[in-house]
């Protein structure tokens, strides 16, 4: 390195010192001790103890782990999927020529505003079986509802309430329609393209780097979800909404199994860098970018 | 919807559409403001009052009962609020400087190293982020566990989204501006401080709207930290709440809910511009 390269690297490294501390300390640290805890016995009271795979060939035994690994992939594979649909469909819908589209934009959006906690109690209250606004609706209609958090739809009621809040993503939505060239659809139109033919030849494909971006955060998102679940039915009732963070969490805080909830954890990492993985390769196929 | 000219009967028919989702949405709103009015006994009756007198008094109720103290669980989610936003933004500034200003040998490797961190999932170092805590309390003497420190002293080391999403703004500031700074004999940090940070005012308005709203939203990690109940932050709070009252005076309970959802629908009407542009940047980025 030249003085002017040496002097460079120095004044880099300062500036981007703050980050690389705290990747160090945060990150590349505590990555490293998880790795060698999955492979302890360690009860956060006494040191950890080496036991080679033992906490891994355990959780493949464990019926428990393998309950939450399919409530989380069965959670997944509904809520992913509707929440794409839900917030493409709105998005569409609010980029459409109507009047006052700030009101409508504005109203869809609030919800996603909604702290997780304040959420969480607000849908307890609508899915009360007695006195929730659900049942009281739906009796206006003579059904009368079940306990909706009860084990037969626990998974259900907390899948669909995802909606509510998928403002969020309606925004991202948005801002991708708006930047699909509008020639496009004069040119698809005057060949005489309908409605669908326009929606599946020009918006999807224009708008696809944008759905896969949000699949991927989403996909991330959906394999830790924890708080609302803790808080409204704790994982039950019979674990029906038991996820794969919340036995981590348990594991790791309420039985003091360490050593179990990393090995739990490099499970969890290696699954979302699997799946990402996927959804990269598959990406070819489906994601369309634009030559820039 | 993707059509050059818009007929008539197609707008009526799609405001009529936009009308009942609307009204979908607010619903949930309605009936928790509704609810929070309520005198106990009334949220319970069948078939459901509407038009009631409205019971004001269940807000001081909440803010002043005794099992939770919800004006401190305020002040403590504003002081860690603060304390992290505050962290968040000069840290990540600072990188993103670095990131976006300054060649140096390895930059790209690891910028790119920084981008690959985003996809690690929290829990994977959350035990041994507690159990290093834990080990940082008892060898340096200053407690760790059970106090506000581990929620926001990461915070000042730098957020890798946000630094990536400061870097792209960084990157469209002309180096015409800096090289003058620089011959007029201004140094790196005064270039960072003087023109860099005035310039990318809004973009760093995002980073801090959005970190206050994580602080805000936070449940996991004050459920990991924070022991005493006058510590609790609202979220935590809330659900102690929530946990204490078992199901029952759900008027109380939406009154809680609202009063730690208003002051982010506040925000977001003081900020409308900058909240959906934050929002459909950092979701576009691919």
């Amino acid at each position: 390195m030249t003085s002017g390269e040496t002097k460079n690297f120095v004044k880099g490294i300062a500036f981007i010192s703050p980050w690389l501390i705290g990747f160090l300390a945060f990150l590349a640290v505590p990555f490293a001790m998880s790795i060698y805890y999955s492979f302890c016995d360690y009860s956060l009271l006494q040191p950890p103890v080496f036991r080679g795979l033992a906490n891994y060939r355990e959780l493949f035994g464990d019926s428990v782990f393998w309950l939450t690994l399919r409530n989380t992939f069965g959670f997944a594979a509904a809520a992913l999927p509707l929440g794409i649909i839900a917030a493409l469909a709105l998005a569409i819908l609010l980029n459409s020529p109507v009047p006052a589209p700030g009101v409508w934009r504005t109203i869809i959006f609030l919800p996603s505003l909604v702290p997780a906690v304040a959420n969480a109690m607000l849908w307890l209250w609508i899915y009360n079986q007695q006195n929730g606004l659900l049942n009281i609706l739906l009796s206006g209609i003579g059904i009368s509802g079940p306990n909706w958090l009860n084990a037969n739809w626990a998974m259900t009621a907390i899948i669909f309430m995802g909606i509510w809040g998928v403002g969020h993503t309606v925004v991202i939505y948005l801002a991708g329609l708006q930047d699909v060239p509008r020639d496009l659809y004069e040119a698809a139109e005057i060949d005489g393209a309908g409605w669908w033919r326009r929606l599946f030849n020009v918006t999807l494909p224009m708008i696809s780097p944008v759905i896969f971006f949000n699949l991927i955060t989403a996909l991330i998102g959906t394999f830790q979800v924890f708080a609302l679940p803790y808080i409204m039915t704790g994982g039950g009732p019979d674990r029906a909404t038991y996820f794969f963070t919340m036995y981590l969490y348990d594991n790791a805080f309420t039985f003091l199994k360490m050593g179990t909830a990393s090995a739990m954890a490099m499970i969890q990492l290696l699954i979302i860098l699997a799946l990402t993985g996927i959804a990269m390769y598959t990406s070819k196929r489906w994601v369309h970018y634009q030559g820039k | 919807m993707f059509t050059t000219r818009a007929s008539p009967h197609r707008t009526v028919f799609l405001v009529i559409v936009l009308l009942i989702l609307s009204a979908l949405f607010i619903l949930p709103f309605l009936w928790m403001l509704s609810t929070s009015l309520k005198t106990n006994a009334q949220t319970m009756q069948s078939p459901p009052v509407v038009l009631v007198p409205p019971q004001w008094q269940n807000y001081p109720a909440v803010l002043s009962s005794e099992k939770v103290n919800f004006r401190l669980f305020a002040r403590n989610t504003l002081i860690l609020a603060a304390l992290t936003v505050a962290g968040t933004v000069l840290s990540s500034a600072i990188c993103a400087y670095g990131f976006a200003k300054i060649k140096f040998r390895g930059r790209n490797a690891l910028f790119l190293l920084m981008l690959a961190t985003m996809m690690v999932p929290f829990p994977v170092t959350m035990v041994s982020m507690f159990s290093l805590f834990r080990w940082l309390g008892d060898t340096t003497g200053i407690e760790f566990i059970g106090t506000f420190k581990p929620l926001w002293v990461p915070a000042w080391f730098g957020n890798a989204f946000f630094i990536f999403l400061l870097r792209q703004f960084f990157m469209t500031v002309p180096d015409e501006l800096s090289e003058a700074a620089k011959i007029d004999g201004c140094s790196e940090l005064g270039i960072f401080f003087r023109v860099m940070l005035p310039l990318s005012r809004p973009a760093l308005v995002v980073v801090a709207l959005f970190t206050f709203m994580g602080v805000w939203n936070d449940f996991l990690g004050p459920l990991l930290y924070l022991q005493r109940p006058e510590q609790y932050t609202l979220a935590l709070g809330l659900q102690s709440f929530q946990s204490q009252h078992g199901g029952a005076e759900w008027n109380l309970m939406m009154a809680a809910s609202l009063m730690t959802i208003a002051p982010v629908i506040v925000l977001f009407f003081m900020a409308q511009r900058t909240f959906i542009q934050g929002i459909a940047t950092t979701g576009m980025k691919g």
